[in-house]
């Protein structure tokens, strides 16, 4: 089913946590909402379920084209998968599982073989059928929230929500269980939106990125589109490690901190504009001699060579902090020390021009 | 032994709170000796004492001369009114209670810190002002008495102001034990069960109401304690009438004042009974209500993932 959200606000007192959001998402399409804390991503979300009211003179949000804006997140048809699981204490996982079909009106709730059916294929799907006796304490986190999306899957939904579904979940289980999300969407297919503050997290799972600061969607892409070409400071920033050169323009020079470039190719009609310059570590070429592109000089400050990627962290001439990544092998095969003195050269860049919002 | 668990460094170890703490952090056996001393002769005298000369002078004529003083008439009918009593004011403040806190604990709304405040009212005014309030609402030169007596309802001086009095004066019992639960398990649940097709009603019952069931049965203890053993505020409001407007706390001060010891001790030796086995009830459920309060937060479970 598609979602189309068309200009929605909402206000908490005096604060907006949605300020004119629009978005339109796809039938079976897996769509991450990133952003940082207090972004608006959960309350977008909670917004589509029907947790919470948009502002009464706001917008609209279709489900398939229809208006779901007076329908109660009773009858809306969403599964939601909350960030601490919310999972039913008292009840088994089978009970937990079962709890969306059994609260059905008689005429319309299955027998109850069928229901036992139902309920012992999708902890089949979450690969937990062993577990059905168990409670909620007695399981792990990635258990816990793989119980939640079989019972948020049980009543059939036609979208699927999540919010922050591995945020409580140590690194290598949160590593586990989003290939796993991944598998799994592209065997049911039910058009799902899940919220996240971890980018890696978006990037690798999501069909399509929605980035939002503030209220707003600064940018919707492919995690392609969004990390190669972010539209602006904030989704470059926000998108991974980057190292920030502050711009100034000479006579015929252009400088962004200790290195020099043409000028030509980057300003346009902009002249006199300040601008700043994003270079990502693994874009940055190290060299031990000057090799004739355009470089500068920065000494070693610290080594992190565990993990397949070398960081190194350097200082100009002038005192800049750089992060640098490269190859492991490449990185032994130069030899580099700390306290070493290195040529740096960018060998991509992206420049913003800064808004004026003084 | 709460300084002791507070002192532990480590981990609380199942079923090993009890057993010696680290030498690092206790007080020398002198200083234990005497805190625990004084904590024990503090308790025999003030608590221990009087409750064995309850039973010791109920018991003073013999076996007999007890049951004969429980089975006069009058006294019956005071333990009737008393137990008549409780069940009328803990079922309603069982509701109250649950309305109140599941509307304090669940959703913001004008006037809520005046809510919270006013149920902690009945705690803080003496009972015997509790009751007179009910003399100036209902009594006959209060503001309701004249339209009360031409419709002939009798509230004052008859089983009906008792019932209220006792109602106002429990009001908080309940309450108060279910916010702070209710607050500490926050919506999410019902806010799933929601999200699952259920009512309001099959969320409340099948999710809400198993998530409170010993905060609630804790508070209703409490509650009950309570409403047999209220004095100040019945005293008021019934007029003494005996055989008819006399509870069982309202009942021993009569036989006493008579000087009628073994009947007063006797029907007081019962109070005790109540009081001794709400402590045992109350007790047991307060260590299921813990793990209750303790499940109330995340719990990470035993084992990895599969």
């Amino acid at each position: 089913m598609s979602i189309r959200i068309q200009n929605i606000s909402k206000h908490f007192g005096s604060f907006a946590a949605l300020d004119q959001v629009s978005l339109d998402i796809q039938t079976g399409e897996l769509v991450a909402l990133l952003g940082p804390s207090g972004s608006g991503k959960t309350t977008l979300l909670r917004v589509i379920a029907g947790l919470e009211r948009p502002d009464p003179d706001s917008g609209a949000i279709l489900f398939h084209d229809q208006d779901v804006a007076d329908r109660s997140v009773t009858t809306r048809g969403v599964g939601f998968v909350f960030q601490h699981y919310a999972l039913f204490k008292h009840m088994t996982v089978f009970e937990n599982v079962a709890f969306g079909l059994r609260v059905r009106p008689w005429q319309q709730r299955p027998s109850r073989r069928e229901i036992r059916e139902r309920v012992q294929k999708l902890l089949a799907l979450v690969q937990l059928e062993w577990l059905a006796n168990r409670y909620p304490s007695q399981l792990s986190g990635g258990q816990k929230q793989r119980v939640a999306l079989a019972r948020a899957l049980a009543v059939e939904p036609k979208v699927l929500l999540l919010d922050e579904p591995f945020g409580a979940l140590d690194a290598k289980v949160r590593q586990e269980l989003r290939q796993w999300l991944r598998r799994l969407h592209d065997e049911i297919h039910v058009t799902s939106v899940f919220v996240t503050h971890d980018q890696e997290e978006a990037l690798e799972v999501a069909d399509r990125v929605v980035i939002m600061n503030q209220g707003r969607i600064v940018q919707i892409g492919t995690p392609e589109e969004v990390f190669n070409h972010p539209a602006n400071e904030f989704v470059m920033n926000f998108l991974g490690t980057v190292n920030v050169f502050q711009g100034r323009l000479e006579t015929g020079r252009a400088f962004f901190g200790p290195l020099e470039v043409d000028p030509s190719s980057l300003f346009h009609n902009q002249a006199g504009r300040a601008a700043r310059a994003f270079i990502r570590p693994h874009e940055l070429e190290v060299n031990t001699h000057k090799n004739g592109q355009p470089s500068f000089r920065a000494r070693v400050i610290h080594i992190n060579a565990a993990g397949p990627q070398a960081k190194l962290l350097l200082e100009s001439e002038n005192g800049e902090s750089v992060q640098v990544e490269m190859p492991r092998d490449r990185f032994q095969s130069m030899g580099i020390k700390r306290g070493d003195d290195v040529y740096v050269s960018p060998k991509n860049m992206r420049v913003f021009m800064e808004d004026y919002v003084i | 032994m709460d300084t002791a668990l507070i002192l532990q460094p480590t981990k609380p170890q199942r079923g090993g709170i009890g057993g010696p703490s680290t030498p690092a952090t206790t007080e020398p056996l002198a200083v234990r000796g005497v805190l625990i001393t004084i904590a024990l002769v503090f308790l025999g005298v003030f608590l221990g004492a009087p409750l064995a000369v309850v039973f010791a002078e109920a018991f003073a004529k013999g076996t007999a001369a007890y049951w004969e003083s429980l089975r006069e008439p009058d006294a019956l009918a005071a333990i009737k009114l008393t137990l008549l009593t409780a069940a009328l004011a803990v079922p309603a403040n069982l509701v109250f209670g649950v309305a109140a806190s599941w509307a304090i604990a669940k959703f913001d709304f004008v006037g809520k810190s005046v809510l919270i405040t006013l149920i902690d009212l009945p705690f803080a005014v003496s009972p015997v002002i509790s009751g007179l309030i009910y003399v100036l609402l209902f009594g006959l030169q209060g503001w309701l008495g004249p339209w009360l007596a031409a419709h002939d309802i009798k509230i004052i001086f008859a089983v009906p102001g008792i019932v209220l009095a006792t109602i106002f004066v429990t009001f908080p019992f309940v309450a108060r034990e279910l916010i702070p639960l209710m607050q500490a398990q926050g919506n999410e649940e019902e806010e799933a069960a929601l999200s699952l097709g259920a009512s309001g009603w099959q969320t409340f019952r099948r999710v809400t109401l198993p998530n409170i069931k010993w905060g609630l049965l804790y508070g209703v203890i409490l509650c009950n304690a309570r409403a047999m053993g209220e004095f100040g505020a019945v005293s008021v409001v019934s007029g003494h009438i005996r055989g008819l407007t006399n509870t069982m706390p309202l009942h021993v001060e009569v036989l006493y004042n008579e000087y009628n010891f073994v009947a007063a001790f006797a029907v007081a030796s019962l109070l005790a009974v109540l009081a001794l086995v709400t402590l045992a009830v109350k007790s047991a459920v307060e260590w299921r209500y813990r793990r209750e309060l303790k499940r109330g937060g995340a719990t990470p479970g035993p084992g990895g993932p599969a």
